[in-house]
């Protein structure tokens, strides 16, 4: 009975918090909102006349949904480069920074779940997926595996920080007993979110684009430059709008993990570049696409070349610990680096898997708008639902928020 | 399908030791299977209506797919039933069928519609409530468009293994075949759908697909060319049924791959695992004017499809259990097409296999087509 009090207490006192703010957060949740209800109109449209509104055909059947979905579970992934020293090593020193880790990664997971249904040409039978009542394929379907490993990694990014926000709001100490098991497991969960997604591609004997054992490796690589790098951006924002407080050698600790993450990603771009154009064959074609277009076809060409380019320099920046301890030139290397992996592992991955076709045939994909609409709607989704999460998280991590007996 | 059945070359590249018709959820395995159709399809019209009420409204008289899934009794089922009440899907039907003024047949309509929405998958219904659902179909037709059709739901039978062989140096690439398909299988019109792709390649320069044209409009043959005709190839290790989340796509025990319209929910997996284009979405809701309609359906074939779900080539299974040629065979001018049963020693098709030096496309990737190209 105690517990549904406090409980009430604290859902209350969120409430009260997230709806307080200063006039730029309320222009910023506004905003969202307004993005959020453009994105619900334009999807409105699609449910009403079908996919055909999207940019999708027969020949390039998945798009922007199923690539940001694929970018995506590694931003949640990431979560992880930074629950296993806090909990697992001890290094009290990056304590601030998972909880918000974990906050980013339930938004990134909430946004994953909602591009895949986007992509759903029929969600009202979605309960057909759901096992127990509808036909579950496992363990012979790889999206099935995904279903359950996205699901259960969110259950564990939800419930690890409830428990320590709960304890905390409450002022009591979060004992160790609990969550460092939790922590543990979700280390080894988001290495599996990560590599089941990847194996969803490269199990496709039919796409020679992905079904290359290094999709796995590169995938996790990426994820663990792309993720913590947004998360040194979120914590940037944090640290000059709120009181929270967050050590510069957080920062920089995490902003080593992007730097490795970052050189062994481009490592294995170096060995793929290699394989696909050293001795080309005739499953080259689609990274000849990529790169350099096909039939005079090149719409993926400038978006490739920036993700490269801004890769690279990145890479370089980071590499070098003058201009990595330097914040502003980290923040801007952070920020063309999140960019670079999300051209590069969204539909820089997605796309050219489906180009050229099964016969050759090469026909390319424009989004539309209301394919645009619905992703920036979701994209403002995830930001809504981190900033509730962030504001409540830190309103108790600084002992605003406290439960009154 | 044991192994030393086989007649026909293989590689068994990737290929998994199966259950003899293991993939199929009527086959033998399981004791469903049977041709207890027949004895259902003739009946008088006040026996079909009863029927059809009965699979709708007599819940207790008649399982339908939920039980299959759930294998449950009533609590469990219309717990559920009550839970998505509150969720949008489906709120319209539930609001018509209590309305207390809305006549007889659009609360029957709107009985149907409930029934269909939360009805199980085919692939694992027994074969009383595959024939529930084919009656509901059909009087959810006539209530919509007072117009009757007939819905088969035969199973598929014993010995038979469908194939199919095409005779390349016959093809001249009239594209007859196309279009009977299209008439046949009630494909959308809107967008063009074709399950049939003829490319029409250079000679000497083999097959070269990346620079063959599947859409062409001159006059047939062009000289100097070749034509080539592709499909679903009715994979023997079919990757687009691995695939699916929900088993909404799989192979029939006759070697047909086919597919529930309405279990799929469409995420398009299936088609991303297909190495051979045989595969195609309602992007949009279909449309057929309905005097292009054809009357006779199949469940898993040429029945009308909704927007959002997979489609593809089913060998006209409307057609082929009932002992005919698919419509492609049939359209042919040519004689390029050969259509028939694998394990009759008898069959063309076979003839074709033992005396032709046949081969089939992307033998690499282990998927065993059951289509076969030849030349004269
Ligand atoms: S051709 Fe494609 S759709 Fe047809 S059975 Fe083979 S993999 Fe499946
Ligand atoms: S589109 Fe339909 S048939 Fe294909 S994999 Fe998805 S649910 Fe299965």
């Amino acid at each position: 009975m105690r517990r549904f009090k406090v409980l009430k207490s604290l859902i209350r006192d969120s409430l009260d918090t997230i709806t307080h703010g200063s006039r730029k957060y309320h222009l910023w949740m506004a905003a969202l909102t307004f993005i959020m209800l453009v994105g619900m109109y334009c999807y409105s449209i699609q449910l009403d006349q079908g996919l055909s509104v999207t940019g999708m055909t027969d020949k390039v059947s998945w798009g922007l949904y199923i690539s940001n979905f694929t970018f995506l579970v590694g931003v949640a992934a990431a979560a992880v480069m930074l629950v296993m020293p806090t909990y697992v090593l001890k290094d009290i020193d990056f304590k601030q920074a998972v909880l918000i880790g974990e906050g980013v990664a339930v938004a990134a997971l909430i946004m994953c779940l909602a591009f895949v249904i986007a992509d759903m040409g029929g969600p009202s039978v979605l309960w057909h997926m759901i096992p127990g009542i509808g036909v579950f394929n496992f363990p012979n379907s790889m999206l099935t595996w995904d279903v359950l490993v996205l699901n259960g990694y969110l259950f564990l990014n939800i419930t690890i920080p409830f428990y320590i926000l709960f304890r905390h709001y409450q002022g009591k100490k979060s004992k160790k007993s609990v969550y460092v098991p939790g922590a543990f497991i979700s280390v080894f969960w988001a290495v599996a979110i990560h590599l089941v997604t990847a194996f969803l591609y490269q199990g496709l004997q039919a796409r020679p684009f992905w079904n290359n054992a290094l999709l796995g490796p590169r995938f996790l690589a990426s994820a663990f430059a792309a993720g913590p790098a947004l998360i040194i951006l979120v914590l940037a924002i944090i640290r000059s709008y709120t009181t929270f407080k967050i050590e510069d050698k957080t920062i920089k600790k995490i902003a080593m993990v992007v730097t490795v993450a970052a050189q062994i990603n481009l490592i294995m771009l170096i060995s793929e570049l290699f394989k696909e154009f050293y001795a080309p064959t005739h499953h080259s074609e689609s990274a000849y696409y990529l790169f350099f277009g096909l039939d005079g076809k090149n719409a993926l060409l400038p978006w490739i070349w920036t993700a490269i380019s801004l890769n690279v320099l990145a890479t370089v920046i980071l590499t070098f610990h003058k201009l990595r301890n330097n914040f502003k030139v980290l923040f801007f290397a952070c920020f063309i680096l999140f960019i670079a992996i999300w051209i590069e592992k969204g539909f820089g991955l997605i796309v050219p898997g489906f180009i050229p076709g099964p016969y050759g045939k090469i026909a390319e994909y424009t989004p539309t708008g209301i394919e645009i609409g619905v992703t920036l709607g979701i994209w403002a989704l995830g930001a809504f639902v981190f900033t509730i999460l962030a504001k409540t998280a830190i309103g108790i991590e600084i002992g605003k928020l406290r439960y009154k007996k | 399908m044991s192994n030393n059945n086989k007649k026909w070359f293989s590689l068994n590249l990737g290929r998994k030791d199966k259950e003899s018709s293991g993939s199929c959820g009527c086959g033998k395995t399981s004791g469903g299977c049977g041709s207890h159709a027949s004895e259902t399809t003739e009946m008088t019209d006040e026996a079909f209506a009863e029927a059809a009420i009965n699979a709708s409204i007599g819940e207790e008289r008649v399982k339908d797919g939920f039980e299959q899934v759930f294998d449950v009794k009533m609590d469990r089922r219309s717990a559920f039933k009550k839970l998505t009440a509150s969720l949008l899907i489906g709120a319209g039907a539930v609001s018509t069928s209590c309305s207390m003024i809305s006549g007889d047949e659009s609360k029957e309509k709107a009985q149907i519609d409930w029934e269909e929405q939360f009805k199980g998958n085919y692939k694992l219904m027994t074969d009383e409530e595959k024939q529930a659902t084919v009656d509901r179909l059909m009087r959810s037709y006539e209530l919509r468009t007072g117009k009757n059709i007939s819905m088969s739901s035969k199973n598929a039978e014993d010995d038979v293994l469908f194939g199919y062989a095409f005779n390349i140096s016959k093809c001249q690439g009239y594209m007859d075949c196309v279009n009977a398909c299209v008439e046949e299988n009630n494909q959308d019109r809107d967008s063009q759908m074709q399950y049939i792709r003829i490319h029409e390649m250079k000679d000497g320069k083999g097959f070269n697909f990346n620079e063959a044209d599947d859409n062409y409009y001159h006059e047939v043959p062009a000289e100097g060319h070749f034509y080539m005709g592709t499909q679903c190839f009715h994979c023997d290790n079919p990757p687009c049924v691995e695939v699916c989340p929900v088993q909404a796509t799989w192979r029939e025990a006759d070697g047909l791959v086919v597919v529930d319209y309405d279990w799929c929910v469409g995420c398009r997996y299936c088609m991303a695992a297909c190495p051979y284009d045989g595969r195609r979405f309602n992007w949009s809701k279909p449309e057929v004017p309905e005097a292009e309609v054809n009357h006779n359906q199949h469940y898993l074939g040429n029945r009308l499809r909704k927007k959002g779900v997979m489609e593809k080539c089913t060998f006209c299974v409307q057609r082929s259990r009932a002992g005919k040629n698919p419509a492609c065979v049939e359209a042919c001018p040519t004689g390029a097409r050969i259509f028939g049963n694998l394990l009759d020693p008898k069959s063309t098709i076979r003839w074709v296999l033992e005396n032709k030096k046949v081969f089939r496309l992307k033998e690499d990737l282990g998927t065993e087509p059951k289509f076969w190209y030849f030349m004269d």
